[in-house]
């Protein structure tokens, strides 16, 4: 065995994910140019903001209240060991909006949405309708991406603001219920203390987050290998994918909005 | 006029295409016959652009297809796929109709459902038919719903990719006769990949068989009992035993 073969089993592997990371980076290159290109499929594009947006209520919605309701408990817990018990109305406010909210969110619907994406477009091509939608004059980029790129986008922050919301309430509901907490006063502490941007950085962290779902949804279904199989392998690793990206941009977005 | 020049075409270690060369006449129906695996469908996406060849040139009338505005090439041409290829999410009138509801083709909903609905009669299926989903209709009535939509917007030049694999020897019977009745009406030039010798006899004006990434023959439809070439003869008579190995 030579020197070399140590070497280029490990810079295989290397270059083999180099290479998954320049065609993603096309793949999202060529839908962002879409964009701003005509033609423009308005009623694809509301469907896609239906199923992402209205359709991901429920599971957002349930995520949040629970994760505001654990949290309270877990603050007024950790804080009675120094006393800081009346601290959970501002910590449930900026670990929801700031992170939990955008987090959870993401998360629960990269598993919904990029799932069903991928499962939806690699059906689509081991059918050979994305052949056919090409046959047709229609660029499937334009016709089947775009539209849910943009959708995801647009209603992911507006699931996290809903989510902040739901799980604010959630930790109210535990506080006033549990814990003996003043419904009136754990309001007001949650509105004096939370800052705007509070607010606005999990919105565009939740921006980013549906970006990211839909296109790894997109792209893994549009490259789907043959068969059950191959649309099976597309959506398991649209998810996987797409839940590692949102932890992993989730910290880079932190370290630009808030560190020192 | 469509005209492959020398295309080749490998996916990875496996050379499917090894420098096709045929001619197919404005107005004629050729059919490209093979067994299964030998790149049929790849030479049909080839002269589409679903597949890039890796040499070679395709030329229709003279124009390099990879040449000049894709949308007005493709306007040119209708497809039947092998399994149809219908949109699930969409109903079967907004399917025959799809060209006709967006792009350069586009015309009002009314005017396009009136078409759809007129090609759906054209290819034996009721107005009733229009308002249902791909998912409710037989294997049959796909490939019907599917050549109605290759024809929807009158193309001088149709594909059809194995159009009766999956059907009972009636129901092939009537879409070759279907197929037949199309392209002589509408003067168009087609393209037909099968195995399927009854399709053959049915649609053919001229026969090329691809073998081994090469046209091993071509020639009229008429001439195609007679020829003295071992692999047609294996092969349009189904024997085991020829040049063509069994086992692939």
């Amino acid at each position: 065995m030579s020197i070399a073969s140590p070497l280029a089993a490990l810079g295989r592997p290397v270059l083999r994910a180099l290479a998954a990371v320049g065609r993603v980076a096309l793949f999202a290159g060529e839908a962002v140019s879409h964009l701003f290109r005509p033609p423009f499929y308005g009623r694809e594009f509301l469907t896609a903001l239906i199923q992402i947006g209205w359709l991901s209520l429920p599971v957002v919605g349930l995520t949040a209240i629970f994760t505001g309701g654990a949290l309270a408990l877990q603050i007024y817990a950790g804080g009675a060991r120094f006393n800081a018990e009346a601290v959970v109305p501002q910590i449930v406010a900026i670990g929801m909006t700031r992170e939990l909210g955008p987090v959870l969110g993401g998360l629960m619907v990269a598993a919904r949405v990029a799932s069903s994406i991928a499962a939806e477009l690699g059906t689509m091509k081991v059918t050979e309708q994305i052949d056919a939608l090409t046959t047709l004059s229609t660029n499937p980029m334009k016709y089947l991406a775009v539209p849910r790129i943009l959708a995801a986008t647009l209603a992911v922050p507006v699931l996290v603001a809903v989510g902040d919301s739901i799980g604010i309430a959630g930790g109210w509901l535990v506080a006033i219920s549990r814990l003996d907490f003043n419904s009136a006063g754990y309001l007001k502490n949650t509105l004096d203390f939370l800052q705007f941007w509070d607010i606005g950085s999990g919105l565009v962290k939740g921006a980013v987050f549906g970006f990211l779902v839909a296109l790894m949804g997109c792209y893994m279904g549009m490259t789907s290998g043959r068969g059950a199989q191959g649309v099976g392998a597309a959506t398991k690793a649209a998810v996987v994918a797409a839940s590692v990206l949102i932890l992993a941009s989730n910290y880079l977005l932190t370290e630009v909005f808030f560190s020192a | 006029m469509i005209e492959l020049s020398g295309v080749h075409k490998a996916f990875g270690d496996n050379r499917v295409l090894r420098g096709v060369d045929l001619v197919i006449p404005k107005g004629q129906s050729m059919v490209v016959i093979g067994g299964s695996g030998t790149g049929k469908s790849v030479l049909l996406k080839s002269v589409l652009g679903l597949v890039r060849p890796d040499l070679g040139t395709i030329t229709l009338d003279g124009v390099d297809v990879t040449k000049g505005d894709r949308d007005a090439f493709l306007a040119r041409f209708g497809m039947l796929f092998q399994g149809g290829a219908l949109f699930d999410s969409l109903r079967v009138w907004e399917n025959v109709a799809f060209r006709l509801l967006r792009g350069h083709q586009k015309r009002p909903k009314t005017e396009a459902r009136a078409i759809a609905v007129e090609k759906l009669r054209r290819v034996g299926l009721k107005p009733e038919v229009a308002d249902l989903y791909p998912a409710e209709l037989s294997g049959g009535m796909q490939k019907r719903v599917g050549l109605a939509r290759a024809i929807a917007a009158e193309p001088e030049i149709i594909f059809f990719d194995e159009p009766t694999t999956g059907l009972d020897p009636i129901m092939s019977g009537v879409i070759n006769e279907l197929i037949r009745e199309i392209v002589v009406e509408m003067g168009a030039t087609a393209m037909t990949i099968t195995h399927d010798m009854s399709s053959v006899r049915a649609i053919a004006d001229r026969v090329a068989m691809l073998h081994q990434g090469v046209i091993q023959w071509t020639g009229p439809v008429s001439e195609m009992d007679a020829t003295p070439d071992p692999y047609v003869q294996q092969f349009i008579h189904g024997r085991a035993d020829g040049p063509i190995e069994s086992v692939r």
